[in-house]
């Protein structure tokens, strides 16, 4: 079991969130003239990395809050959590 | 090498087992090969197998960081089947079940392939009609698949909840009676033996740091037992596809993440086939020792972890109690869990790439054991021919700017989700 630190409500337990996946994914500004690789690669491609990884996750079964975690794929340790406006502390 | 039969196993039994030759070999890497196949699981091994015995190339050597058959060929729940809705997977699969039928004739190894028949359960009017247009899909792609009705269901497995107020209550469900199992490390084993047979150097203990690329054409690789000369390289390596691509400045349409299984302790038979209750994320078989294998979703997060956590174990479990009530008194045995390449339409890659010389073959999600064969066999084809096959002309890398996905569940690029 995880433990995940929300931002608004602290530590809980893993099965309150649901994940939203990788947090570096930006999506095209609305009007904005991009080309269609610019679009795939919105849509479709993903680093992958393996250790660390910024990544959504949603406290759907408590304050329904999204959230940015930073998280090792490796060994599943949490370095840290923000809301989705701040940074990272480390 | 010498031939498995039942007489060669009572020639033996005379010497106490003692002069079995071994099954493949352990030999130091050369300094140079025609092809390098990235990965010794069942992909690599097959795809090695084939370029051996259909295109006749033999100097050919298997890279395996750790042991053959240690990754997702022997972490899966064996389960195979090609019961698919669109044409690409529908041919491909099929093409894959026919090669089962008589693989363990053809390794001169037991594979144990089981036909006991795979069934997707129903639970309303609508996923009854969703069946029955994915059933005649198989049938007008040749492929077996029988729609059953609730009475049916319950002859086969009568000991499911068919109590009136369950909350899925069964309506019925898809039966491919060809589907079934095999036995997963049998079939890593017997590639592996027959691939080794024939020339092919399997090399464990040899992971690969770096790829020496010139010109956009590879020349050769780096590994931890020295650097070694190809002109050709094929990429195996499941989870690891990302890790490998980042070396070649590939950016793929992949995740990694991590699926878990389990089995009970084993009890008489009572599960004659495959069973899978999608509605509550559970699919259930017993194998011949009289486990049950069962299996459910991705614990949901990207993951490099060969282990999962216990929250996706117990969600599955309590899935599989809504079907089968009398499981509750099993005890668990063991849990493990694999990384899945998860490909952003559910669907595998097999196709050249941008550096020529290098041939990618991932994003098997969690459906790769059963494409053993095909796959292996295809890989080998386009490797030999640096062509793709016509099976595998739809898995290309670039349908994600082309935009014809083969999105079979229909989740879009979330896959963990699917």
């Amino acid at each position: 079991m995880l433990e995940i630190k929300c931002p608004y409500c602290g530590k809980r337990s893993q099965n309150e969130f649901s994940y939203g996946g990788d947090a570096t994914v930006k999506r095209p500004m609305l009007g904005e003239e991009i080309s269609t690789e610019d679009w795939d690669n919105f849509v479709y491609f993903r680093d992958n990395p393996r250790g660390k990884h910024t990544e959504l996750w949603h406290h759907v079964s408590g304050c329904r809050q999204w959230f940015k975690a930073s998280r090792d794929t490796a060994t599943h340790e949490i370095f840290d959590t923000c809301k989705m406006n701040e940074a990272f502390n480390e | 090498m010498q031939k498995y039969s039942v007489f060669s196993l009572v020639k033996n039994a005379f010497t106490n087992h003692q002069d079995w030759e071994v099954a493949w070999k352990d030999p130091e890497p050369k300094k140079e090969y025609d092809v390098i196949i990235i990965g010794g699981g069942g992909h690599g091994l097959a795809t090695a197998y084939y370029l051996a015995k259909e295109h006749g190339i033999t100097n050919v050597a298997i890279l395996e960081k750790g042991w053959i058959g240690g990754g997702n060929v022997g972490r899966n729940t064996t389960i195979l089947r090609s019961n698919y809705m669109f044409d690409s997977n529908a041919h491909f699969y099929e093409f894959g079940m026919k090669l089962w039928e008589t693989l363990s004739q053809e390794l001169n190894y037991n594979v144990m392939y089981s036909p006991r028949g795979i069934i997707n359960l129903a639970h309303s009017d609508a996923q009854m009609n969703a069946y029955a247009r994915r059933g005649n899909s198989m049938r007008l792609n040749g492929i077996d698949a029988i729609l059953l009705g609730r009475d049916e269901i319950k002859q086969m497995i009568p000991f499911a909840d068919f109590s009136e107020n369950c909350r899925f209550p069964i309506h019925g469900g898809l039966m491919q009676p060809r589907g079934g199992t095999a036995r997963h490390d049998a079939v890593a084993w017997g590639y592996a033996r027959q691939a080794d047979s024939m020339g092919v150097d399997i090399i464990q203990n040899c992971e690969v740091t770096g790829f020496d690329v010139n010109n956009g054409k590879i020349e050769g690789v780096q590994t931890s037992r020295g650097s070694i000369k190809t002109k050709k390289v094929g990429l195996c390596v499941a989870g690891s596809t990302t890790l490998l691509a980042d070396m070649l400045n590939m950016r793929l349409p992949i995740e990694a993440h991590v699926l878990q299984a389990c089995v009970s302790e084993p009890v008489k038979p009572l599960l004659h086939q495959v069973v899978t209750f999608g509605a509550g994320h559970f699919y259930c078989s017993q194998s011949d020792k009289g486990e049950m294998v069962m299996g459910g979703d991705l614990d949901g997060y990207n993951s490099y972890a060969q282990r999962g956590n216990m929250p996706m174990i117990q969600h599955v479990l309590t899935g599989g109690l809504a079907v089968f009530p009398n499981f509750s008194r099993l005890k668990m045995l063991r849990t493990w869990g694999g990384i899945m390449d998860m490909s952003m339409d559910g669907s595998p890659i097999i196709d050249k790439t941008h550096i020529g010389g290098v041939y990618l073959n991932c994003g098997w999600c969690y459906g790769g054991f059963k494409a053993t064969p095909s796959s292996g066999w295809v890989f080998a084809h386009t490797i030999a021919h640096d062509k793709v096959h016509e099976l595998n002309s739809d898995f290309n890398l670039e349908r994600f700017h082309t935009g014809k996905i083969i999105d079979e569940k229909g989740v879009g690029p979330k896959p963990w989700i699917g």
